[in-house]
């Protein structure tokens, strides 16, 4: 009973924090939109017992979730999240390898070092970076000073608010979640596995793919998930950083809600979203087991 | 040897006789150092084609380092090394026919047993087929035909060791160079492992530098034996002569049970040399081929199972040692006698027991005499 006790609590824990409010937005995504507090009908109304429940259940529809499919809005949307987030991952992947990889081989009384500075931005508000890109990225910003200054543009760039700066914030926000998976399989990796490649037959270079990849792998396939995830739904890099061309699922769902207060689509859009994000959830949970077991 | 010895003994193999033979590998006066700490001291040694050469030494003294030097992955700091007459300081490790038995063993943990030992073999571009059939020969040779396709945390430490063996074998080298490669294997699989390592060679001509702690195999499998100690060599001899006629105290009294007998020398010469070592002991007789000044401090060592042990003071013997029986060790084919001396020193005798125990003529406490002929022994200086 005490065991059972003590399992139980990360399930309720997840029971709370996740399933609960998944199902209030499942709710409310069948719900229909009206001019009230909660803006949408029906609300269930408990005094009137099993009728009433019953009448609510007859309120709801997935007329929203047709909607969706109607307007191509939605789907240009996501599409193009999926676009963003798939290429950010990319790209985050070819910035992160190196800087793992590099870390990965300083000396040891360097790591520490290296390792505080990767998590460093974490001590300050996200918000707050994602702006100052803004001021880095404008055409009077920094990054467009320096390049005039030492003469290798003659008129500024135009990089805020196209998808190039959404790019930037994206790679810049979520490359700590590259680096340390990817860090941490190749530090485990033995020096000497190297050296027996090399005895075989492997050039230093045939030695890194034939050894340190597969066995980074799972580290880089942690990572690429852990940036394409959130990257999927972001909202606050977008709305900052990229223009009114900039089409993401995020923004999408913010102008639903708070815009247009259509509740109900935005709860759609919200539920679609998750599901489409189910599949790599799933992969990235079976990488995980799979590393675990690997590691014993 | 004597020159009729030699002319009798015409097959046998031991090229470091031959001035004219050129060695395969040549350390020339290397030295490695690691920041100021020197792990190779100015170390000179020729090893043959086809030798089977074992490297014995404490932990630490530098064994792995000059393996890794000839694998090519460490440089020496001074000195030179030649394989097969090149030197070899600017070939990467892949560039040489040498291949290495890692002491960890270095499995590649995404590849499975039969992919690990294949590692090499894909290296240079064999046809599959051959691929295959060189690992099956490989997995049959180590006994490990049915755990081809497991990783390598799904075998057993012992297991890990033959599939790092065949591995490194499966290439063919001229050179291999193995790190204590059955120290994790029972008695019963070691033994086998080392006859199929002998048969190899045999059948390859490769060449074998391999690094033990154990004495037995290194006895076993070796054409020459090099004792090490703090980066150098102490002493390089065939079996045998490491055995019998060990150079230095640190070699007798490494490699095998000995007893350490210290005197001063009273005559030399001859092959042979006299100690006088204990009041109311005669002098005791060693071989000594070098002549060693009267008066000096000497030891005189003497393997135990080479020590005769009576009830009776034997007649014809040259040295003779009387004691106490202190303790009887009773090692199923044979018995170790520990012998105090009137001086209170100990001497260790070794007698095959022919007889049950019940009617073992020795025992405790009994008065007897040891003896040895006079070129069971040898007298050493250093
Ligand atoms: N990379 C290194 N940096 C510093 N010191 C080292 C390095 N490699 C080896 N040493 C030192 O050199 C000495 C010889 O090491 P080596 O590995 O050759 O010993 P070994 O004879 O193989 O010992 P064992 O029998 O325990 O394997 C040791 O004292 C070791 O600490
Ligand atoms: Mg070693």
């Amino acid at each position: 009973m005490k065991r059972f006790g003590l399992i139980s609590v990360p399930y309720l824990w997840l029971l709370a924090l996740f399933l609960v409010p998944f199902l209030i937005v499942l709710k409310i995504s069948l719900s229909d939109t009206a001019l009230a507090i909660p803006p949408y009908t029906p609300t269930l109304d408990m005094s009137e017992g099993w009728a009433g429940f019953k009448e609510w259940l007859s309120g709801l529809d997935i007329e929203n979730f047709t909607w969706l499919t109607t307007d191509d809005l939605y789907w240009k949307a996501y599409l193009s999240s999926l676009k963003i987030a798939t290429f950010s991952t990319i790209l985050a992947l070819l910035v992160g390898f190196p800087i793992a990889y590099g870390m990965s081989r300083a000396p040891d009384e360097w790591r520490p070092t290296l390792m505080m500075l990767i998590i460093l931005p974490f001590w300050t508000s996200f918000l707050i970076r994602v702006y100052a890109w803004k001021a880095i990225l404008s055409q009077e910003g920094f990054l467009n000073q320096l390049l005039l200054n030492i003469g290798l543009i003659s008129e500024p760039l135009t990089i805020l608010n196209t998808n190039t700066a959404v790019y930037i914030g994206i790679v810049y926000t979520y490359l700590p979640f590259m680096v340390l998976p990817i860090y941490s399989a190749l530090e485990r990796l033995d020096e000497s596995l190297l050296e027996a490649a090399e005895d075989l037959g492997c050039s230093r270079l045939s030695a890194f793919w034939l050894v340190t990849l597969p066995l980074a792998k799972q580290g880089i396939i942690a990572g690429s998930f852990l940036v394409f995830i959130p990257a999927m739904g972001e909202f606050v890099i977008p709305e900052l950083l990229g223009g009114s061309k900039t089409l993401m699922i995020g923004k999408v769902l913010w102008e639903e809600f708070f815009s247009n207060r259509d509740w109900p689509v935005a709860s759609a859009v919200a539920v679609v979203l998750l599901l489409i994000l189910i599949v790599p959830i799933v992969l990235f949970q079976k990488n995980e087991e799979k590393q675990r077991e690997a590691g014993k | 040897m004597s020159e009729a010895a030699l002319a009798t003994a015409p097959a046998e193999f031991a090229p470091w006789e031959d001035a004219q033979a050129t060695p395969l590998i040549r350390f020339q006066n290397v030295t490695k150092r690691f920041g100021d700490f020197t792990a190779i001291d100015n170390l000179t040694i020729d090893i043959f084609e086809k030798e089977f050469f074992a490297l014995l030494g404490p932990s630490g003294c530098g064994k792995t380092t000059m393996m890794r030097m000839l694998a090519g992955f460490e440089t020496q700091t001074e000195g030179t090394i030649l394989i097969d007459g090149q030197d070899v300081a600017p070939i990467p490790p892949n560039k040489r026919a040498v291949n290495m038995m890692f002491q960890s063993y270095a499995l590649f943990p995404h590849l499975s047993v039969a992919e690990n030992i294949a590692f090499g073999l894909k290296r240079d571009k064999l046809p599959k087929d051959q691929v295959a059939a060189r690992v099956d020969e490989m997995l049959n040779l180590v006994q490990l035909d049915k755990f081809a396709s497991r990783k390598p945390h799904q075998i057993s430490g012992g297991q890990r060791q033959r599939v790092a063996l065949a591995r490194s074998l499966a290439k063919a080298p001229k050179l291999l160079l193995l790190d204590e490669p059955l120290g994790a294997l029972d008695k019963k699989l070691r033994q086998d492992t080392q006859f199929e390592l002998m048969d190899i060679q045999e059948k390859t001509g490769t060449t074998f530098v391999i690094v033990t702690h154990d004495q037995e195999e290194a006895m076993t499998v070796a054409s020459r034996i090099a004792v090490m100690d703090h980066g150098k060599i102490i002493q390089v001899d065939t079996p045998a002569k490491i055995y019998e006629e060990p150079g230095s105290v640190y070699v007798a009294d490494f490699i095998g049970d000995v007893n350490l007998i210290e005197g001063t020398v009273t005559t030399s010469g001859d092959d042979h040399a006299t100690i006088s070592w204990a009041e109311g002991q005669q002098d005791l007789i060693g071989i000594a081929h070098d002549e060693i000044p009267a008066g000096t401090r000497a030891t005189l060592a003497i393997r135990p199972e080479k020590v005769n042990i009576a009830t009776e003071r034997p007649a014809d013997m040259t040295n003779i040692i009387h004691g106490k029986v202190m303790d009887i060790a009773y090692l199923g084919n044979m018995s170790t006698y520990v012998i105090e001396t009137p001086t209170g020193q100990h001497i260790k005798a070794q007698a095959a027991n022919t007889r049950r125990i019940r009617r073992r003529a020795i025992t405790w406490d009994q008065d007897v005499w040891l003896s040895f002929t006079d070129t069971a022994g040898v007298v050493l200086t250093s």
